[in-house]
């Protein structure tokens, strides 16, 4: 049986219950086994700007947290995922650094030798699942529904350290959005940044930025935008609300975290996906199932 | 006299520190834009705000919460179920030591017309409940002192409690057992209250205490006889159990009695009951007078804080309300550091030597601050950094066994401290994150951006002049970066390559105007050691750290890490230049 250790992220506690509860229940039904382990932390990514060092040590205690269970980690967010490669790989290659950072995890009985595998939730549905037993699962598909599929800087670059797919060309995510029956529709756009990370510190810019990804992802037919890591997930809910409010946004394309909408097809209710927690109405949803 | 003198004191103390910080909460205030709002408002808000709750249908989550989360301290439950025996075992036993055995005159007489503390089930359960604080303060002991986890801090105030409440459970029980013991008590009870006709008589009851209960008496005749020994038992039956239960049943104390038995005169002689009720009485009236000002008095303000945060909806009470409620909250931590345990950034600690990192050390300085007490230069950097390096995770508001809200206390004295004109780095990093979404909330939000980028500028003026090396090179740093990444930039040929990828670039009409340095002059910059001109370039803090750029060289420069590096190098030397 399939076990990972399920790493949420800080945003995902904080803000997008609904992704626990979606994906919980998503891989309850595909029969893969998630453990909580409730004293991971903060993935090291937003200490970036800030302290190199002080974010690799974060990565590496929750990287000895899965390593104590024998387990390798799952991440629900494209910022997580990329940050904990990266720093699994230094650790890897530079055994002084690994030995620095295991002095302090000692202090708390831990140590880190360098064995987890992080996978992205995508890979472990496609690459571990498979699209054939996905599909052998469906309750229903889509039909007509439009995506713009949206996987995230950090999922896929800088592709020598995440190597999750085709940098440039990547199909991984496009497929799993199609096995649910929906298109996933062709859009200029869809590998670059949502514009989240400047949220907060430059807000004209990152408003910019998600604008002009809407109006592509618009212009190329989709109905909605799916989303596959958290902060992307915040920047088009929550952020395109506050836009919707300001007028920087005229017409929405709301946004929906591929969980919610695999389990949609699995036969989970949408409450129970915790569809009415997106910001942005999911209702429209319906009526392509 | 004397001791009833002492009594009000203790109680007036007690009066006054309880009216001291009740007052301080509606007169200082750490919530954002609460500052101008008056005292006799704020008292008059919460006042309408309380009285509109309880005649509301939110009473029955009020009573549901103060049985759930008050009374059987679910919260605490949740997060470990030894430390939730340990606060039971306290909470449970000293409350109704109090109720029962301080306040026994008024309570426990008015409730029961048989009420002699001497007698059962009384008797028994002082000692009961005594002991069942003194294992609730034996586990906290083992939580703070033997098991000791990371990032559990205790301070002289966590010592001090447990200090306290054993000062007064331990003398109590061995004033019991000395009680037990001493002749002069036993003298004065026969003398008082026995009928005894004839010397005889009184030796025949001495015979059976002494063999009983192991009174110690001045002259023991060796061993009595059977006929002795029941004549004082029927004059035991007769006189003394009305009011007196076997002591064995107030186990505690009887222990100790026979353990002390041997040295029962000589602490007769130097009157050392007396004493230990003197040491018993003292140590309850220090902790009641001190209450206020110690963390027992979260007896009060925890439960207060749960029911406000279960009645209190964020969003619709009104800015007075929630200064005073913050405020509460302020006064209602017990300082047990379960917060800080479960801190997404806790272990940044072993790393960087501040403890006002942790929350729960955080929010004992956020008290200072509300109260606009001066603080020296560098505890506020101190609290500065410990608010910023958060990621607004919300465990330690999930987590906290008084359902304090700290992720909001978080967010509010960031901003008042931004509103004094501090400069914060981190504003330009993803845990700003938060600050935007929140960011109608906020009056002057770019200010504390353009304080920042001003330090920028000046830093990179000053290092334009002479400054030749750039040190990138160095062990340290070669260490950190990904995979030589610190090199990377030697092989760059300014192809322009990252320039026309980034999407930051590519949203300016003139970027250069907009950004400065971009990103392939950037690498040209490092190469040629030119520090100033990266430090100024608005490039690096508008970067989005989206690897296109990366992804898409051609000679395999990593551009975005060395980015990064340059903004962490850029706040080093400039961190210097802010210090309050």
């Amino acid at each position: 049986m399939l076990e990972y250790a399920l790493f949420l992220g800080c945003n995902v506690q904080a803000r997008l219950p609904q992704h626990e509860y979606a994906t919980k229940l998503v891989f309850n039904k595909l029969g893969a086994k998630l453990y909580d382990v409730k004293q991971f932390n903060c993935c090291g990514y937003p200490l970036k700007n800030v302290s190199s060092h002080g974010s690799l040590l974060l990565s590496v205690r929750n990287l000895a947290l899965a390593e104590q269970r024998g387990m390798d980690m799952m991440t629900l967010c494209g910022c997580g995922f990329g940050t904990l490669k990266a720093a699994n790989q230094l650790f890897r290659e530079d055994a002084s650094l690994l030995e620095e950072m295991n002095v302090h995890l000692r202090k708390e009985g831990l140590e880190y030798k360098g064995t987890v595998e992080i996978k992205h939730f995508s890979q472990v549905l496609y690459e571990e699942i498979g699209l054939k037993k996905i599909k052998e699962n469906l309750v229903k598909e889509f039909s007509g529904l439009k995506i713009a599929t949206h996987y995230g800087c950090h999922t896929l670059r800088p592709s020598k350290v995440v190597q999750f797919d085709d940098p440039f060309e990547p199909r991984i995510f496009d497929q799993l959005v199609e096995v649910t029956g929906a298109e996933s529709v062709p859009w200029e756009m869809k590998l670059d940044c949502c514009g989240a990370p400047l949220w907060g510190s430059n807000n004209e810019l990152s408003m910019e930025l998600t604008g002009k990804k809407l109006d592509n992802a618009r212009e190329g037919g989709a109905n909605y935008l799916c989303s596959a890591c958290s902060y992307c997930q915040l920047q088009f809910d929550r952020v395109q609300e506050m836009m919707l409010a300001e007028g920087k946004v005229k017409q929405p394309v709301p946004t929906i975290f591929y969980m919610q909408l695999l389990g949609l097809c699995l036969g989970i209710e949408g409450g129970e996906l915790g569809l009415d927690k997106n910001h942005l109405s999911m209702d429209g949803l319906g009526d392509f199932l | 006299m004397f001791f009833s003198a002492l009594i009000y004191v203790a109680i007036a103390v007690f009066a006054g520190g309880m009216i001291f910080r009740i007052s301080r909460w509606f007169r200082g205030s750490i919530t954002l834009g609460a500052d101008e709002i008056s005292t006799g408002r704020r008292i008059t808000s919460a006042l309408r705000g309380a009285f509109a709750t309880l005649f509301s249908g939110k009473i029955f989550t009020l009573v549901k919460v103060f049985i759930l989360d008050v009374l059987l301290q679910r919260r605490i439950l949740r997060e470990d179920f030894l430390r939730w025996l340990m606060h039971m075992c306290l909470y449970v036993g000293f409350m109704m030591l109090f109720l029962m055995h301080a306040l026994g005159r008024y309570i426990s007489a008015s409730l029961f017309d048989n009420y002699y503390s001497t007698l059962n089930p009384f008797l028994f359960l002082r000692d009961f409940f005594g002991i069942m604080v003194l294992i609730g303060a034996a586990i906290a002991v083992y939580r703070r002192f033997v098991a000791s986890p990371p990032r559990l801090i205790t301070k002289s105030m966590d010592t001090y409690a447990i200090v306290i409440i054993a000062v007064i459970i331990l003398s109590g029980f061995f004033l019991e057992g000395t009680k037990m013991t001493s002749y002069k008590v036993y003298k004065r009870m026969v003398d008082t209250y026995a009928d005894l006709s004839d010397a005889k008589e009184a030796r025949a009851l001495e015979a059976y205490c002494s063999e009983e209960f192991g009174i110690s008496f001045p002259e023991e005749e060796g061993a009595p006889d059977e006929k002795n020994l029941q004549k004082g038992r029927e004059l035991y039956e007769m006189g003394c159990v009305e009011c007196h239960s076997n002591p064995r049943w107030a186990f505690a104390g009887y222990g100790i009695s026979k353990v002390v038995k041997p040295f029962g005169l000589g602490m007769d002689k130097i009157n050392l009951s007396g004493i230990l009720w003197y040491i018993h009485l003292l140590a309850f009236l220090v902790a009641l007078a001190y209450l206020p000002f110690s963390k027992l008095l979260h007896i009060f303000v925890s439960p207060l804080s749960l029911l406000i945060n279960a009645a209190v909806e964020p969003e619709r009470s009104d800015l007075a309300n929630l200064a005073t409620k913050q405020m509460i909250e302020l006064d209602a931590c017990t300082h047990c550091s379960t917060c800080s345990q479960n801190c997404s950034v806790g272990f940044l600690t072993e790393k960087i030597p501040n403890m006002r990192i942790l929350p729960a050390e955080k929010l004992s300085s956020l008290k200072v601050l509300a109260t606009k007490r001066e603080l020296d230069g560098e505890s506020l950097r101190e609290i500065q950094e410990g608010v910023f390096l958060c990621t607004n995770c919300n465990r330690c508001t999930v987590v906290c066994p008084v359902g304090i809200n700290l992720q909001d206390l978080w967010f509010h004295a960031r901003e008042t401290l931004l509103k004094r004109g501090v400069t914060e780095f981190s504003v330009f990093s993803p845990l700003s994150f938060y600050r935007g979404l929140r960011k109608d909330e906020i009056e002057g939000y770019k200010d504390p951006l353009a304080r920042v980028e001003d330090v920028f500028q000046k830093k990179s003026a000053e290092l334009e002049e002479g400054e030749k090396v750039l040190p990138l090179a160095t062990d340290l740093r070669q260490r950190l970066s990904l995979s030589e990444q610190t090199s990377t930039f030697t092989v760059c040929f300014t192809c322009q390559t990252c320039t026309n990828s980034c999407p930051v670039v590519a949203s300016y009409e003139n970027p250069q105007e907009e950004l400065g340095l971009l990103p392939h002059q950037i690498m040209r910059a490092c190469a040629l050691g030119m520090r100033g001109v990266t430090v100024g370039s608005r490039m690096l803090w508008n970067c989005l750290g989206c690897y296109q750029c990366q992804e898409n060289c051609p000679q395999g420069v990593c551009i975005t890490d060395v980015l990064y590096e340059l903004k962490n190098i850029a706040i080093e030397i400039t961190r210097e230049e802010v210090r309050c």
